[in-house]
């Protein structure tokens, strides 16, 4: 079997979910671990540090580029996976509860991707793009992050409530896209033993409520003033 | 258990054919005992019809014994009915009460379109069948039973797949179509055997090959088919069948 015959099969296609899915996982772990350098109190010394050694380094500046690749790769494919199932029935139920068994969110894996794609996009355009853009090619030019995110989420507007709103909504998608795909991604790779998808179902729960808590409590903790 | 008798409102999908366009036709039934199976009340109804000079509807039956996979009504908006591990001739009318409004629909997927009222062509799960769930043997004296020893867990498990009767209400409760429960059930059944040991890589890329081409979904893990299953095959197959396809296609040659 060639390769593309393997990855245009619809279990391949799911193999390609799983992998990119992994590799955000991992990235997610990394995200909100140097993200938490913010609650160091220390007035963002330690958080400038971090992001410093992200945003000043060829290695992780490199590596970016993979993020960006996987990160698109799982959205087309996911993206065409949801539209290509959508079409295998084309006389809807006129009712249907078949649905029993299964959770809502892992019947919305679409629709929750898409809610993180849109919070994705704010996200982005509020730290990432100011940063790169002043940055440029070169490893020097950084802003200030930790009072960008101050600015961002600190201040008493309209514009700061509906951002912080917006971004607890995404960190609950991500939460339940999570809580779905984390499990899902393993059984696409196979793991059929039932105490390793025993084991792998409760990491995942954990996994996804810990990550989508850690993301919400970042900006709620600038707006209400939890950190110095 | 307590016999009663009801009386019954039914909305049935009525089709002609393959290409017309079908309609939910509602229908009274009267007097049925609650000890009559679901199919049973159906023959009832169809009796009424052909004494009305109506046209009958046309659905799938066999042995109505739940071991031929035959069966295949959405009931209510379930694969066969509100019955847990149950197929549609064994749902008997006590699971409903008397003025009870019952839908009655056939399995929605476009690999198996409907033949008329609810039945459906469902010989795209044989063409899957055709495509590996065998075991090549060649022609000579039956082997001795327990000429080849099988570990008791793997001959278990094994069974509980085979135990899959291909109704499709897996592809019916999905809402991907996906046929990766029936699939995974009819490789997993041949992947835990001896057996099935020498085809084992070509089985699992064939067949996926042929339910891609039937048209059904990509599976998304959500467990729907398992709880319609009436033969409570687990999703473990599921990931089984990955398992069996991500290795034989990391070891092929080409």
């Amino acid at each position: 079997m060639t390769w593309k015959q393997m990855f245009t099969s619809s279990v391949g296609k799911k193999l390609v979910m799983s992998f990119t899915g992994i590799f955000l996982i991992l990235f997610l772990i990394v995200h909100a671990g140097l993200n938490a350098c913010i609650w160091a109190n220390d007035g963002g010394e330690m958080f400038n540090k971090a992001a410093h050694f992200m945003g000043g380094n060829w290695v992780p500046r490199i590596l970016e580029v993979g993020l960006f690749a996987g990160l698109i790769l799982h959205i087309v494919q996911g993206l065409m996976l949801e539209s290509t199932n959508r079409k295998k029935r084309s006389t809807k139920y006129a009712v249907n509860y078949g649905n029993k068994g299964s959770k809502w969110y892992s019947r919305s894996m679409g629709i929750l991707g898409i809610l993180i794609l849109l919070f994705l996009i704010l996200h982005l355009s509020n730290f990432w793009l100011p940063n790169r853009s002043s940055q440029g090619l070169s490893l020097s030019g950084e802003i200030d992050l930790y009072a960008k995110m101050k600015e961002t989420f600190a201040t008493h507007s309209p514009v700061t409530a509906i951002t912080i709103l917006v971004y607890v909504l995404g960190c609950a998608a991500l939460g339940y896209h999570l809580a779905h795909g984390f499990q899902s991604a393993f059984k696409t790779l196979g793991v059929h033993n039932k105490k390793y998808q025993q084991m792998l179902m409760a990491i995942g729960y954990v996994f996804s409520i810990v990550v989508c808590i850690a993301f919400a409590m970042m900006p709620l903790s600038f707006h209400f003033g939890w950190i110095s | 258990m307590e016999h009663y008798t009801m009386n019954l409102t039914l909305k049935v999908w009525r089709q002609k054919n393959a290409k017309s366009e079908g309609h939910l036709e509602t229908y009274q039934v009267s007097d049925i005992s609650s000890e009559m199976s679901f199919l049973e009340m159906f023959d009832v109804l169809n009796e009424q019809l052909i004494r009305d000079g109506k046209e009958p509807i046309a659905f799938d039956h066999d042995c109505r014994e739940g071991i031929c996979g035959m069966c295949s009504m959405y009931i209510n908006g379930k694969p066969h009915g509100p019955w847990q591990a149950n197929t549609t001739c064994q749902l008997h009318m006590r699971a409903f009460k008397d003025g009870d409004t019952i839908v009655v629909e056939p399995w929605r997927a476009n690999a198996f379109p409907v033949v008329k009222d609810l039945v459906v062509d469902r010989t795209a799960f044989d063409r899957i069948i055709q495509a590996g769930g065998y075991v090549s043997v060649n022609t000579g004296n039956a082997v001795d039973g327990n000429a080849i020893p099988i570990e008791k867990d793997k001959a278990d498990a094994a069974f509980a797949a085979a135990m899959c009767i291909g109704c499709g209400a897996c592809v019916a409760a999905c809402k991907n179509s996906s046929a990766m429960l029936f699939l995974s059930a009819k490789v997993s059944h041949l992947a835990l055997l001896p057996q099935g040991a020498p085809e084992r890589k070509s089985r699992v890329v064939n067949m996926v090959a042929q339910m891609d081409k039937e048209g059904f979904g990509a599976c998304t893990n959500t467990g729907a088919c398992e709880a319609a299953c009436p033969k409570e095959i687990s999703l473990s197959n599921i990931a089984r069948l990955n398992q069996e396809y991500l290795t034989a296609s990391l070891v092929s040659e080409k």
